[in-house]
């Protein structure tokens, strides 16, 4: 009698074990179903608008007056801003993050180490409205007075302020990529007589590329996504930027900056949400791609 | 020998240009907040953090918007933690290496990867439309608590994997199932990483500003928040709207250095406290 209690508390004991199983393993998929979700009411919300223009008229149309009648909902001017902020923002942050990385992995001592990862952790959780109050109220009168230009929230001013945010991503993920490469490498290539330049550029960071490629990509992704600097530093203007010193608006400081005034299920409102999807599905792809390359980055390391 | 002091050249060029960029990432940490600390530090006194905006915001204290803040993380760690840490179990104790945890791996780099104003319209979408909770401290505190869910889950993960797995090994000879193990042994142990990893959220949560725009901030309220179905002034959004949308840009422009100092000294005070005592964690288990 007792044996079969004992076995029934054994049974009980093994459903109870896999039931918080089943339980921790759903709590698991609450991130991918989040990003489902996001994908859901983003469709939901910016899909009607393209009942009144076309998906082609939307992305390529060169105006958007949202607000007018007849009103024109063209997007490509938002395109090009964030295309060309983001691509200027990584021309300087791609080189700083990644020789930083060189640094802190290569160069620096244990104890500068210890105090420089930090600082660059540090750098990355300045929130972006300080960056973008930074660069309303001192780098922009900078460049106005010493370029002579009419304003200095423009691509450029932008351009800066995003680069510093993106530097902490492409430098901590590829400090991380070259940590990864094993020390017999940099071994062989000193025992071959090469010096530390040499073991750097022709050894290591080869070896590290793959990684390297992945913290750009997401470095670049988190530019493109960017919202407060380019809201308040971009200058703001619908229009393609000609020049490095003209006012852009980037898709997120669209929808942050008209989203207020629109009203809830109007055109307008539509406008935004379809923007937002734009946004969404090309950051989507940056982080697809780094998923990709960092798999196979996995694989060769094996 | 005119080679090697070519080699010699560039080595030495090489590595300057490497240590240079590290001048340059430091030297511009140190310009961005020495001047915001510079300009913002007259500003600041026990009058501007305790008492109401005054004068259509040119006077008076920011207390409303650090209240407001409060209210606003509180409330996003609320809903991330319990998730993240869940999420975290599952992915260190529990999971193999198959498709499935690529899949769920994929959903939270995923989630990390979506821009902060998407979050906003998504909150704006789910939370205060659809939801019906409207502009307030929860349609705002559920959209930063899933914003920061991939840090949270992060750093849990961080801290399980610091427990030895001896431990689990000793607790399972010992006859304890693995939840029993879970429960009383890893989770334990792993306690003050996964709160100190926490501690990483509530700076971030604390510093967005577009996740709040349309979910919870709003430019002035005359009484602070009595429920969670109460807008709220926010930091971040009263740094924003002073220094983009106010009536006198020029006037508040004290207060703005203010508000950005005191920010600041929140979200980069709790990160360093989160940064150093996980070296101290990450010591004690070497």
């Amino acid at each position: 009698m007792s044996q079969i209690k004992q076995q029934d508390k054994w049974l009980n004991r093994n459903r109870i074990e896999y039931l918080i199983q089943g339980l921790f393993f759903l709590l698991s998929l609450v991130s991918i179903t989040i990003v489902a979700l996001v994908f859901m009411f983003l469709f939901k919300e910016g899909v009607p608008i393209f009942r009144i223009v076309s998906v082609r008229e939307f992305l390529f149309g060169k105006l958007w007056y949202p607000t007018y009648t007849p009103a024109d909902y063209g997007i490509w001017p938002m395109i090009a801003g964030s295309v060309v902020v983001t691509a200027m923002a990584s021309l300087m942050a791609v080189p700083i993050g990644l020789l930083s990385a060189i640094y802190v992995s290569e160069i620096a001592a244990h104890r500068i180490k210890e105090f420089i990862k930090p600082v660059i952790e540090l750098l990355a959780s300045i929130p972006s409205v300080v960056m973008g109050f930074f660069g309303m109220v001192v780098v922009a009168p900078f460049l106005q007075n010493t370029f002579n230009i009419p304003t200095g929230l423009n691509v450029f001013n932008a351009s800066l302020m995003l680069a510093f945010m993106a530097i902490p991503t492409i430098s901590s993920i590829s400090e991380d990529a070259l940590a990864a490469v094993p020390r017999s490498l940099r071994e062989a290539s000193y025992a071959l007589g090469a010096n530390r330049w040499e073991t750097i550029s022709r050894v290591v960071v080869p070896a590290g590329l793959s990684g390297i490629s992945t913290a750009i990509i997401l470095g670049m992704s988190r530019a493109i996504g960017e919202t407060m600097v380019v809201l308040m530093v971009a200058g703001g203007a619908a229009a393609v930027p000609e020049s490095i010193f003209d006012s852009a608006r980037p898709l997120p400081a669209s929808i942050a900056a008209e989203m207020a005034e629109a009203p809830y299920q109007s055109n307008h409102y539509h406008a935004l949400f379809a923007t937002g999807i734009v946004l969404l599905i090309i950051t989507f792809g940056f982080n697809l791609l780094a998923d990709y390359l960092s798999n196979k980055y996995k694989m060769t390391e094996n | 020998m005119k080679i090697e002091t070519r080699r010699q050249i560039y080595e030495f060029l090489g590595l300057f240009v490497i240590r240079l960029s590290m001048l340059i990432i430091v030297a511009s940490m140190v310009l961005i907040l020495g001047f915001i600390v510079y300009r913002g530090i007259g500003v600041i006194s026990w009058e501007f953090l305790t008492q109401q905006p005054t004068d259509s915001m040119t006077r008076g204290g920011i207390f409303p918007a650090i209240v407001g803040t409060f209210y606003l993380v509180l409330g996003a760690i609320t809903v991330s933690f319990p998730l993240g840490v869940c999420s975290a179990i599952y992915l260190n104790e529990y999971a193999g290496n198959g498709r499935v945890i690529r899949i769920v791996r994929f959903g939270i780099n995923s989630l990390a990867g979506i821009p902060s104003v998407v979050f906003g319209l998504f909150g704006l979408a789910v939370f205060v439309v659809y939801f019906g909770f409207g502009s307030s401290i929860l349609s705002g505190s559920l959209t930063l608590g899933l914003l920061i869910l991939p840090v949270i889950i992060g750093a849990s993960e961080e801290a399980l994997k610091a427990v030895p797995m001896t431990y689990r090994e000793a607790s399972l000879a010992l006859g304890a199932t693995k939840w029993q193990t879970i429960k009383n042994v890893v989770l334990p142990a792993a306690l003050p990483g996964i709160l100190t990893g926490s501690i990483l959220g509530v700076g971030r949560a604390a510093g967005e500003t577009a996740p709040i725009m349309f979910t919870a901030a709003a430019f002035y309220t005359r009484i602070l928040p009595r429920s969670i179905f109460d807008e709220v002034m926010a930091l971040p959004y009263h740094i924003y709207v002073l220094a983009t949308a106010g009536t006198h840009i020029s006037q508040t422009r004290p207060i703005q250095y203010g508000t950005a100092l005191v920010l600041i000294s929140l979200v980069l005070g709790v990160n360093t406290i989160a940064i150093v005592l996980r070296a101290r964690l990450r010591k004690r288990h070497r």
